[in-house]
C-alpha cells in the first residue's frame, strides 16, 4: 500500500497549497488558457461600441477631438510651441501614445477590484486579464496609429516639414516598453489596492498629473535646462524617440532608452512577483 | 483497488479575519512582518478557534476550516452537507483555487472545473454564440472543444433560435439554461458543483439532475456536490461528508452521513415567519403575529415525523368561535389538503390579546418533495376571514425508510403514500 501511494505521489496534476516560488511566470497555465486570452481581447474590442452607429470609428474620433482641444488650449491660448511641427500632427503623436499608456495602466491597476466577482467564482491564471488589456489596448492604438500615419503622409507630401528616418524601426520596441511598463506598474498598484483601497482614488488623479511630466503636449526641447529631471521619467525617452523617428524632431539617446528598458524590466518582474503572491488570497481581503 | 484517488485533501485549514477588513490591516501587517523577520510564528495564526458563530470569541481571526482531510476516489459523487457557516463554501473555494489555504494542501489528479455560479463571465452585449465561447473558455475549455460541443449545448439549452441575439434580450430562464448548458458539457475529469441547481423551473432542474447523474455514472467522472437540498444529495451521491463548525463531522455512505446529520440537528424552531408591520395588521380583528416551523434543520422534515407549527395569534377583541385553518400545497400550487381546527372538534377558545397555539400534523403521508403551508384565522368555516398568510412556510420532505424495508421511496412516486397491504390470496 505504501509503495503504491508513493508511486501515486508522482502523478498529481495539481497541488493546491504549495508555496509558490517568489517569481514564476506560470507559462504552462497561461498557454492552456490562451483561448480565453483571445476571447477577452475580442470582448474588449467588440463590446465597447456595440449599439453605436459609428462603431469602431469612435476609436479615431476620440484622439482627433483631444488633439483639436489641445491645439486650441496649448498652441493658440498658452502659446506653447510644437517644435515647428504642424500642431495637429504633434498632438496626435503624443495623444495616441499617451492614451495607450494611461488606459492600459488605468485598467490593469484595477484588475483585482473590477474582476473580483469573476475571480471569486472561477479559477484561471489571473494575469490573463491584464495581459488581455495590453493586447486590446495595442489593437486600439494601432487603429489610431493608422490615422496618425495618414496625417503624417499629408504633412510629408504636401508640406514637407517632417523628416521620418530609420528610427521609426524602433516602434515595436517603444510599444513593447510602454506596454510592459504600464503592465508592471499596474500589477503593483492593483496588488496594493486589494488591501488599501485609498490607492484607487489616487491613481486616476496621478495618471492625469503624470501626463504633464511627460513630453506629450510639449516638446522636451522646451525644457532644455531641466532635461535630466525630465529624462528621469522613463516615458520621456519613449516619446522623444517616437517623435525623433517619425517627425524628425525630438531626441534619440540610446542611453536613456536603455534606462527606460531597465526600468521596465524591473517593474515587470517585481509586478509579476507581487501579483503572483497576492492573486492566491486577494479574494479574502478585496 | 479498482478506483484510484482523484482528490486527496490533507489537513486543509483556512483562516479568516473577522470584522471590517481594511481597518488596522497596516498595523497587523507590520506586526506580522516584525514577528516573521525575527523568526517567530505568525502572531495571528496562534489564536485559532473553532468556528462557532453563535458564540462570541475573543480573537479577531477565525478558522473557517480546520484540519480537514478526506479522499475522493475517481468516479465518486461526493456530497458535502452542513448547515450555514459550516465551511462548505470555503472548502469549495479552496478546491476550485479561488483562494488559497492557510495550511494544508490538496492533491488533485485530472482537470478540475468548478461551477460555483452559472454564467460566469457572461457579457450582456454579446450574443448567445459569443457567450458560449466566452463562458466555455473561462471554465477551461479550449476553442476546439467548444466548437465540437456547440450544437449539443444549444440543443440542451433550447435556444437554437436565439444564438445570434445578445443575451441581454434573453428571458431570465433562457439565460440560466444557456449558462448551465455550457457547464454541463465540460469535459474535465473532476466537476465541483455548488447549489447552482436551485435555479430554473422544475423541469429544467430535473434535466440538470439527470445530466449530473449521467456525468458521474456513465462517464465515470468525479463530482463534488454541495447542496442544502438533501433529497438531491441523497439521489445523486454515493458518498458524503458532513461539516460542522469548520471541521469534519462524518464521512461515509450518503445515507449514514445524512441520518447522522439529521439526528444531531433534531429540534429547534428553524424556520420562522416574523409577523408584519403594524400598518399591515391595522384594523384586523385577528391576525398572525408569528409562525415558526419546528424542524430538524433549516426547512427539512423527514418522512414519518410530525409537522409542528408554533403560531402566535393576536385578537384585538373578544370574539367567539375563532378557528384556524392550515392548507398544504405542493410546489406546483396543487392543493393537497385544507384542515380546520373544528374538523377535529377543537374549540381553541382564543382570547383577546396574544394567544400561543400549536398545530401538529401527525405523520403526514407525504412523499419527498417541496411543500408550502398557508394559514388562516377565520370565523365559522370562513364566513369571515380575519387573516390569511399564503405560503408562510415552505419545507422539504426528506426521504426516510418509513416502510422499514431498507429501500426508501426515491424516484418520482407522486405526492403521497399510504400504508398498503399487498397479499397473494392463493398463497
Amino acid at each position: 500500500m505504501t509503495e503504491r501511494s508513493a508511486a501515486e505521489e508522482q502523478k498529481w496534476d495539481l497541488i493546491i497549497g504549495e508555496q509558490g516560488k517568489f517569481f514564476s511566470l506560470n507559462l504552462r497555465d497561461i498557454w492552456r488558457f490562451r483561448d480565453l486570452l483571445v476571447m477577452f481581447v475580442k470582448r474588449d474590442i467588440v463590446t465597447v461600441y456595440k449599439q453605436t452607429i459609428l462603431g469602431p470609428i469612435w476609436f479615431v474620433i476620440q484622439p482627433i477631438f483631444t488633439s483639436l482641444t489641445y491645439m486650441i488650449i496649448f498652441t493658440r491660448m498658452a502659446k506653447i510651441g510644437t517644435d515647428e511641427i504642424s500642431p495637429i500632427l504633434f498632438y496626435l503623436a503624443g495623444v495616441t501614445m499617451w492614451n495607450y499608456f494611461s488606459e492600459t495602466l488605468n485598467v490593469t491597476s484595477k484588475t483585482f477590484i473590477e474582476n473580483a466577482s469573476i475571480f471569486g467564482k472561477v479559477y484561471f491564471p489571473r494575469v490573463i486579464i491584464p495581459l488581455s488589456k495590453i493586447i486590446s489596448g495595442l489593437i486600439k492604438y494601432l487603429i489610431q496609429f493608422a490615422l496618425f500615419l495618414i496625417v503624417l503622409a499629408y504633412n510629408f507630401i504636401v508640406k514637407g516639414n517632417v523628416h521620418p528616418n530609420a528610427a521609426v524601426l524602433l516602434l515595436p520596441v517603444l510599444l513593447l516598453l510602454m506596454a510592459f511598463m504600464s503592465f508592471g506598474i499596474g500589477l503593483i498598484i492593483t496588488s496594493m489596492t486589494t488591501k488599501y483601497r485609498d490607492l484607487t482614488f489616487l491613481i486616476t488623479f496621478g495618471i492625469s498629473l503624470f501626463m504633464y511630466l511627460t513630453p506629450v503636449i510639449y516638446p522636451a526641447s522646451k525644457f532644455a535646462n531641466y532635461r535630466y529631471i525630465l529624462n528621469l521619467n522613463p516615458l520621456t525617452s519613449i516619446f522623444e524617440t517616437f517623435k525623433y523617428g517619425f517627425l524628425g524632431k525630438g531626441e534619440f539617446n540610446i542611453m536613456w532608452l536603455g534606462y527606460t528598458a531597465l526600468f521596465t524590466l524591473v517593474v515587470t518582474v517585481y509586478g509579476m512577483a507581487v501579483f503572483n503572491k497576492i492573486e492566491k488570497k486577494f479574494i479574502d481581503t478585496v | 483497488m479498482s478506483s484510484s484517488i482523484a482528490i486527496k485533501v490533507e489537513n486543509l485549514s483556512k483562516m479568516y479575519r473577522l470584522g471590517q477588513v481594511g481597518t488596522g490591516t497596516l498595523s497587523h501587517d507590520l506586526k506580522r512582518w516584525w514577528a516573521l523577520t525575527r523568526g517567530k510564528e505568525d502572531p495571528y495564526l496562534k489564536i485559532g478557534q473553532v468556528n462557532k458563530r453563535s458564540e462570541k470569541g475573543d480573537s479577531q481571526y477565525t478558522w473557517a476550516l480546520k484540519d480537514i482531510s478526506f479522499q475522493v476516489n475517481q468516479g465518486d459523487v461526493l456530497g458535502i452537507v452542513g448547515s450555514n457557516g459550516a465551511g462548505k463554501s470555503t472548502l469549495l473555494k479552496l478546491l476550485s483555487r479561488v483562494t488559497s489555504p492557510t495550511e494544508g494542501r490538496v492533491k488533485v489528479k485530472g482537470r478540475i472545473a468548478s461551477l460555483l455560479e452559472v454564467g460566469t463571465g457572461f457579457h450582456p452585449e454579446m450574443t448567445g454564440r459569443e457567450n458560449i465561447y466566452m463562458n466555455g473558455a473561462i471554465l477551461g475549455m479550449s476553442r476546439h472543444e467548444i466548437k465540437r460541443k456547440f450544437d449539443d449545448i444549444v440543443e440542451f439549452a433550447g435556444i437554437a433560435k436565439y444564438t445570434e441575439t445578445p443575451v441581454k434580450r434573453y428571458s431570465s430562464g433562457m439565460y440560466v439554461r444557456l449558462a448551465f448548458a455550457v457547464a454541463a458539457h465540460l469535459e474535465s475529469e473532476i466537476l465541483i458543483v455548488d447549489e447552482v441547481l436551485a435555479v430554473g423551473d422544475m423541469e429544467f432542474q430535473k434535466k440538470c439532475l439527470s445530466k449530473m447523474n449521467d456525468i458521474s455514472h456513465n462517464d465515470g467522472r468525479t463530482v463534488l456536490f454541495v447542496s442544502h437540498n438533501l433529497p438531491s444529495v441523497q439521489a445523486l451521491c454515493n458518498r458524503a461528508i458532513s461539516l460542522e463548525f469548520g471541521q469534519k463531522r462524518m464521512e461515509g455512505d450518503t445515507a449514514d452521513v445524512i441520518a447522522d446529520y439529521l439526528k444531531k440537528n433534531k429540534g429547534g424552531d428553524a424556520v420562522k415567519w416574523n409577523g408584519r408591520s403594524e400598518a399591515e395588521v391595522a384594523g384586523k380583528l385577528a391576525y398572525f403575529s408569528d409562525i415558526s416551523l419546528h424542524s430538524q434543520f433549516d426547512n427539512n422534515i423527514q418522512m414519518g415525523d410530525d409537522i409542528v407549527l408554533n403560531i402566535g395569534v393576536t385578537l384585538t377583541d373578544d370574539i367567539q368561535g375563532v378557528m384556524l385553518r392550515i392548507m398544504l400545497h405542493d410546489s406546483n400550487e396543487q392543493l393537497i389538503t385544507s384542515l380546520f381546527s373544528l374538523d377535529f372538534g377543537t374549540d381553541l377558545k382564543l382570547k383577546k390579546g396574544y394567544n400561543s397555539t400549536r398545530i401538529t400534523v401527525k405523520k403526514p403521508n407525504l412523499l419527498p418533495g417541496d411543500y408550502k403551508i398557508s394559514l388562516s384565522v377565520l370565523y365559522n368555516y370562513g364566513s369571515q376571514v380575519y387573516d390569511t398568510i399564503n405560503d408562510c412556510i415552505t419545507f422539504t420532505m426528506l426521504v426516510a425508510d418509513v416502510t422499514g424495508t431498507g429501500v426508501p421511496f426515491l424516484s418520482d412516486r407522486g405526492k403521497m403514500w399510504f400504508d398498503t397491504e399487498f397479499v397473494n390470496l392463493n398463497a
